[in-house]
């Protein structure tokens, strides 16, 4: 698995297996990977990817049955939209606030934009 | 499960590589030894394999003091070294050679890794590359399945498909009852692999912390400018200002880079101790 330079690695993980959750790999009920599996797979510390499960089930987009093992939680496609919703807004939209303050670009410019973009790419939500 | 109390240790008594060291290691991780050329990073481990004998202070591994070498210490540790050497046998007769003396020694495991790691069964060890004989030790340590395994420059040798293959088996091999020490100067090799970190510098043990922690004081990225930022404690030009690494006041997450934690270590071993301490 390739990993960014910059985010922690356990972060990462956890956004590895949002995707799959998302993209209905691995559906609500069913049995997602162990601890020790998904370590190997991606050639990291079972350790590290303890902390994402722990981290996961902190936002109850996973959960652990005893002796059965982790499984992706019925409510899981909202949770894994609040999260990455909350992360968004706290780290990738500072960092687009400062660009259009730097490049001095209006706000009103970036709502008309904002809503052509909208109806170019996603017309049929109109 | 491994304890080491102001242990010294020198090749003569006026050259000490290492005075009064404490140190102080956990199953159910993999730890990375980190250390410049001739700091001292070879002989600490064989200190803790029982190879080497410290001049002062008490080593303890599992209970055993490593220098009296008892059978019920060696069957539970396994030590490979940077330099092997290897009989004129093939891998089954090395096999019955040498697998009785591990207890748990697992050939159904042994042989998983031999097939995994594309080794030829039917050579004679010495008729081996450098990099298969290291691959049919690193399979053998780990099918030992001893409670120790210490492992100095593993990834030296080895091809970029084995490399990848390491990190899986080693990853896989862990479990709460096992401790994995490994030293390396290939720090990219590692990455990911190993959750807790031990920098070996001027005889001392400058940094021995989960990466959890580094990351929680530390913090890794670029930085626009580093001028006027008291916080930084290493840097280096990069496209997009500078790659830094500097005190985490802010709690920010970031992924630790071991190569420039490395270089802040050298740098700036007096902040790095106060915030480590």
């Amino acid at each position: 698995m390739e990993f960014k330079d910059k985010q922690a690695i356990y972060l990462q993980i956890a956004d590895y297996i949002c995707e799959q959750i998302l993209l209905g790999k691995w559906p609500p009920g069913e049995r997602i990977p162990s601890v020790r599996d998904l370590a190997a797979m991606i050639e990291v510390n079972p350790n590290t990817v303890m902390r994402t499960y722990d981290f996961l089930q902190g936002k109850e987009i996973i959960f652990n049955k005893r002796g059965i093992g982790y499984s992706a939680d019925e409510k899981a496609t909202e949770k894994i939209l609040d999260y990455k919703k909350e992360r968004f807004l706290a780290t990738e939209l500072p960092e687009f606030f400062k660009n259009i303050y730097l490049l001095g670009i209006d706000i009103n410019e970036l709502r008309t934009r904002y809503e052509k973009f909208v109806e170019e790419m996603y017309p049929l939500t109109k | 499960m491994i304890r080491l109390n102001q242990v010294s240790f020198g090749y003569s008594k006026r050259n000490m590589l290492f005075e009064n060291l404490d140190l102080q290691l956990e199953p159910g991780h993999i730890y990375g030894l980190l250390g410049k050329n001739g700091a001292g990073k070879s002989s600490l481990l064989r200190n803790m394999a029982g190879l080497l004998f410290p001049l002062a202070g008490k080593i303890d591994v599992l209970g055993y003091e490593p220098q009296k070498r008892l059978p019920a210490f060696l069957q539970d540790i396994f030590f490979i070294p940077e330099e092997i050497y290897l009989p004129s046998v093939t891998v089954d007769r090395y096999l019955s050679l040498m697998a009785p003396f591990y207890p748990k020694f697992d050939e159904t495991q042994f042989r998983n890794y031999i097939a995994e790691l594309d080794i030829p069964v039917a050579n004679k060890l010495t008729g081996m590359s450098y990099g298969q004989k290291k691959k049919v030790l690193i399979a053998f340590a780990l099918s030992t399945n001893t409670r120790v395994l210490i492992m100095d420059e593993p990834t030296n040798g080895l091809d970029i498909p084995s490399k990848s293959q390491f990190r899986r088996l080693v990853s896989a091999a862990l479990d709460k009852d096992r401790l994995v020490l490994i030293s390396t100067h290939q720090v990219r090799d590692l990455d990911n692999l190993i959750d807790a970190i031990i920098i070996l510098e001027d005889s001392k043990i400058m940094i021995k912390h989960s990466l959890d922690i580094v990351a929680e004081r530390l913090c890794f990225r670029e930085l626009p400018s580093i001028e006027f930022d008291e916080r930084v404690l290493y840097s280096e030009p990069s496209l997009r200002g500078y790659r830094a690494v500097f005190e985490n006041s802010t709690q920010e997450e970031s992924r630790v880079d071991l190569e420039h934690l490395f270089n802040a270590v050298l740098e700036n071993p007096a902040r790095i101790s106060k915030i480590f301490a």
